[in-house]
């Protein structure tokens, strides 16, 4: 039975270019005071266009109507539970919001005086000393805007690292349950990419990897937990055998929500690795970003770490170019600094404590989701979960019906799917991250919802095929998109 | 819950990691604090940044005043709150604003296809060096000095261990690329020629005398821009073969540098080897237009090791910033807005000794005529002006020379001030 929604009038909108009206517009400028240039005298006639084809002309009202319809047709987590796997959507606390927009924060340019922006650099440092402190690393660089950024970043870095020591080496391992970024970059950095197969518990096969670590190789770019959920119980021997070899491992720490507290990648063996502060740290996504991919490292890729850093002067914040070792720049200026305010304002509420208890209660949501489910879907694997669980379609997949399915009929639930058909290892993935910010009442919902959608599959397996059947749009045809791409509206002829 | 789970306490669910991986410490963070005590915090922070002062800095990052709508807008938890719009049927919100992002950008920049937003212009330069390789399948890329010397850093690191030897064309006497220069460097190796319009100095660039050198030779063009305020008045790069910029100056705050949004468009023919994500029209099971993420094997996800990219999280929220400034403006609001900034530029201009002689949009070099920038600069900060950029540091020939930017926020009295502040 769906009890979380109903159904409810959604207005329809056009397109703004569909909506324009010739002379409309939505903000006045002052009255100009120094006298007006003519265009064409100053740039060159050649230089200055008639005018910009097709672009919107609204009104301010209509504008905000036009943008405020579309919202509707959204969900959101401020709508309810967003269960994507390895995404941690959790709450975005609306105090980041606020502090981030704080005046001589959000207007400070990146080029005015050192002497005028040390509130700047001093919560880039505080950021930077809170991530090491978390991460049990030597060092932080908050440069990285995104995650697959900050992979790119660190793989550079070991590169750098391999090469003074007199060979780049030429493969970069990747098990078969990476993120797809992390095959992507190590290609980026000019190495090959080997998969490395998962054993029957989800976890890196010990003996392939043994196998596979051969002086060629320049490290190992992990996920821990893995993007199963399950915590790689060996991962002190793994970095051993890489080390031994003199190569290094790479943590991709998109999962760093299950670690925060628990456990620490410094402390266990780890070189460098990547935080996503829009997952673990809550900043929000934004429909796809902005992000930042903090990269942090232990003592012997400090030198490679990407410039400019921080450096005390006195008692003054500096910033320091003079780092004849390092990759250089991966973007212009410091980083996505208003995401970075964002996330030292979440490391602030919560504090030491409050950080291990939201990781201990993310921890505790996943096994709570994974005990009430697990009657009706078949886990992937036993081991026992961290902050996310990882089912398969196999029993739902003997009606015809398959991940991508039931994902479309929780829609209809008033959920956001989980994350469909990832990892790929396992055969039609369920992957399901409640994190620590929904309530026992959101999750036992969502529960029921997918224990309602396991009998409809039983009973009426046609029902959720053809689902969702409650939305303002039914499935929408990817297919024809791909086929014929029309990437942009175009006035018709 | 922990009953359900068969867990007697939450520590239980750790407690099996290997005790030698297990953290038996406490993080030296101090304890959770208030909101009020974190509001009082940033508020102290941004206390000790410059406040109260007119600033004529650009170099990159505009101030351009940032209508109230945008943060209305992005506010909104629906657009706030949302992941990237994989599930079309619950995303047509995002995805209707994203394809009404990439028309837009097109109309802009005179392109044919332009992708969701990449991080930043910066990034988006080697993105582009790396697309034009894959095109032409030749490897070398020659990019104007006059481009934005952090962007040609980022250039460098993304290039160097990828078999992408990368050239610096200079410039001329009147500070825009050395045709003549470009000319000798222009081989059949190159698989693309970068230059800046307008340039770092502010000066438009010969985009269709490049573009006619650079295609003849079969290499692509690829035209950056840095202040997007300018497309509103100038005419666009209609002749490159790949336009990169960044949307900052569309109501995106300077914010210490970010977070911003970058841009990639290109022709209809390339659209396979764009880097991102896209959004496509299609229509729905009614039979209706409805719209989704599209061509998603040149990435990441689907395409791995293989991809054209390794960009997954892109500046969505950014992108719906830029979009709403572009809506609000509009088709003639830009232009005014545009033509408010070239008339501020020169009359500022107009005071002062220029380094080079060519037209410029909103940023201009000044000789400091025997007395060093940052003398001058110094000055200024005691009238609470912020100066323009010192140019030494990124090109050690200009050391007595001085980037200032006027826009629409820049006062006549403190421009009068900043032009006392050159004589004195």
């Amino acid at each position: 039975m769906i009890k979380k929604v109903s159904k409810h009038i959604v207005q329809n909108e056009p397109l703004l270019f569909e909506q324009s009206s010739p002379g409309k517009w939505g903000y006045q400028l002052p009255p100009l005071d120094v006298p007006p240039v003519d265009a064409a005298a100053a740039l060159g006639k050649e230089n200055v266009r008639a005018e910009i084809e097709d672009f919107p002309e609204v009104s301010e009202f209509e504008a905000l109507r036009h943008f405020t319809r579309l919202s509707t047709w959204n969900y959101a987590i401020d709508l309810g539970l967003y269960p994507l796997g390895s995404c941690t959507m959790k709450y975005n606390p609306r105090v980041n919001e606020l502090v981030a927009r704080t005046e001589g924060l959000a207007w400070a340019h990146p080029y005015q005086p050192e002497a005028l922006a040390q509130g700047c650099m001093e919560v880039v440092a505080a950021l930077e000393r809170a991530l090491e402190e978390i991460t049990g690393m030597a060092a932080v660089t908050l440069q990285p805007a995104a995650g697959a950024h900050g992979e790119f970043t660190g793989i550079l870095m070991m590169r750098a690292l391999l090469e003074t020591r007199g060979n780049a080496r030429k493969k970069i391992l990747v098990p078969d349950s990476a993120h797809g970024t992390n095959p992507a970059t190590a290609t980026m950095v000019g190495y090959s990419v080997e998969n490395i197969k998962s054993n029957s518990r989800g976890m890196v096969d010990l003996e392939a990897l043994e196998r596979a670590v051969t002086g060629d190789v320049a490290g190992l770019m992990i996920t821990n937990p893995n993007t199963v959920g399950v915590f790689e119980e060996n991962i002190r021997r793994i970095c051993g055998l890489l080390h031994d070899k003199g190569a290094l491992v790479y943590m991709d720490g998109a999962n760093m929500n299950a670690l925060v507290s628990v456990a620490r990648p410094g402390d266990f063996g780890i070189d460098v690795m990547h935080l996503n502060l829009h997952k673990t740290f809550s900043t929000p996504h934004g429909g796809g970003g902005p992000g930042a991919g903090a990269v942090a490292v232990g003592e012997v890729l400090k030198p490679y770490l990407p410039g400019p850093r921080l450096k005390r002067a006195g008692d003054k914040w500096a910033w320091n170019y003079d780092l004849p070792d390092s990759i250089g720049r991966v973007r212009a200026f410091y980083g996505n600094f208003g995401v970075l305010v964002r996330a030292l304002a979440y490391v602030m509420a919560h504090g030491g404590n409050g950080l291990r208890q939201a990781t201990l209660d993310a921890l505790l949501n996943a096994n709570y989701l994974r005990a009430l489910l697990d009657p009706y879907y078949e886990i992937a694997y036993k081991a026992p979960s961290m902050h996310e669980c990882v089912f398969s379609d196999d029993r739902q997949a003997k009606k015809g019906v398959r991940t991508g399915d039931i994902a479309k009929r929780l829609i209809d639930y008033g959920f956001h799917p989980y994350t469909v058909s990832f990892p790929l290892i396992v055969r039609g993935a369920l992957m399901i991250e409640p994190t620590e910010t929904e309530s026992k009442q959101e999750l036992d919902l969502f529960a029921d919802a997918m224990i309602s959608i396991a009998q409809e599959v039983d009973e009426n397996p046609e029902l959720v095929k053809r689902a969702p059947h409650m939305t303002r749009t039914p499935r929408v045809d990817e297919v024809r998109a791909a086929r014929q791409p029309i990437v942009r509206w175009k006035r018709p002829q | 819950m922990l009953a359900k789970i068969g867990a007697a306490s939450q520590e239980d669910l750790v407690s099996y990691l290997p005790a030698d991986v297990r953290f038996s410490g406490t993080l030296q963070i101090d304890d959770g604090k208030s909101e009020f005590e974190i509001v009082d915090y940033f508020k102290a922070a941004a206390s000790r940044n410059a406040n109260g002062y007119a600033s004529f800095l650009g170099a990159g990052v505009y101030n351009h005043y940032r209508p109230v709508l945008v943060d209305t807008v992005v506010s909104r938890g629906e657009f706030l709150t949302s992941y990237t719009p994989y599930q079309a049927e619950i995303s047509q919100g995002t995805l209707t604003s994203i394809f009404e992002f990439q028309t837009m950008v097109c109309q802009l920049t005179g392109m044919d296809v332009a992708n969701a937003s990449m991080y930043d212009g910066s990034s988006a330069v080697p993105e582009a060096a790396m697309m034009a390789v894959r095109v032409t399948r030749r490897d070398r890329v020659l990019i104007a000095r006059t481009v934005h010397p952090e962007y040609r850093e980022v250039l460098a690191t993304y290039t160097r261990h990828q078999g992408i030897p990368v050239e610096e064309i200079a410039y001329a006497k009147n500070g825009r690329v050395d045709l003549e220069d470009l000319k000798k460097k222009l081989t059949d190796e190159v698989a693309a020629v970068i230059v800046q319009t307008p340039n770092f100095f502010g000066l438009l660039e010969q985009v269709k005398e490049i573009a006619a050198l650079v295609q003849s030779k079969g290499a692509l063009l690829v035209v950056v821009f840095t202040e997007a305020v300018a497309l509103g008045l100038i005419e666009p790069p209609r002749e490159a073969d790949i336009v990169v910029g960044e949307l900052q100056s569309f109501a995106i705050s300077p914010s210490y540098g970010g977070p911003y949004a970058g841009i990639i468009a290109t022709r209809e023919k390339y659209i396979r080897q764009i880097p991102g994500r896209l959004v496509g029209e299609t229509v729905d099971a009614d039979g209706k237009r409805a719209y989704c993420l599209t061509l998603a094997t040149r990435e990441q996800h689907i395409r791995r090791e293989k991809a054209t990219s390794n960009i997954c999280t892109n500046q969505a929220l950014l992108a719906l910033m830029a979009t709403v400034f572009m809506t609000v403006y509009g088709k003639q609001g830009l232009r005014d807005l545009a033509e408010q900034n070239l008339a501020k530029a020169h009359y500022l201009a107009g005071k002062l000794a220029l380094m080079f002689d060519a037209p410029f949009f909103n940023e201009f070099v000044v000789r400091t005529n025997g007395r060093t920038p940052e003398q001058i600069n110094s000055e200024l900060l005691e009238k609470k002006i912020v100066g323009g950029l010192p140019l030494g540091r990124f090109y050690p020939e200009l050391k007595d020379a001085m980037l200032l930017c006027a826009t629409e926020m820049s006062r006549r009295q403190d421009m009068e001030t900043v032009a006392a502040g050159f004589r004195a």
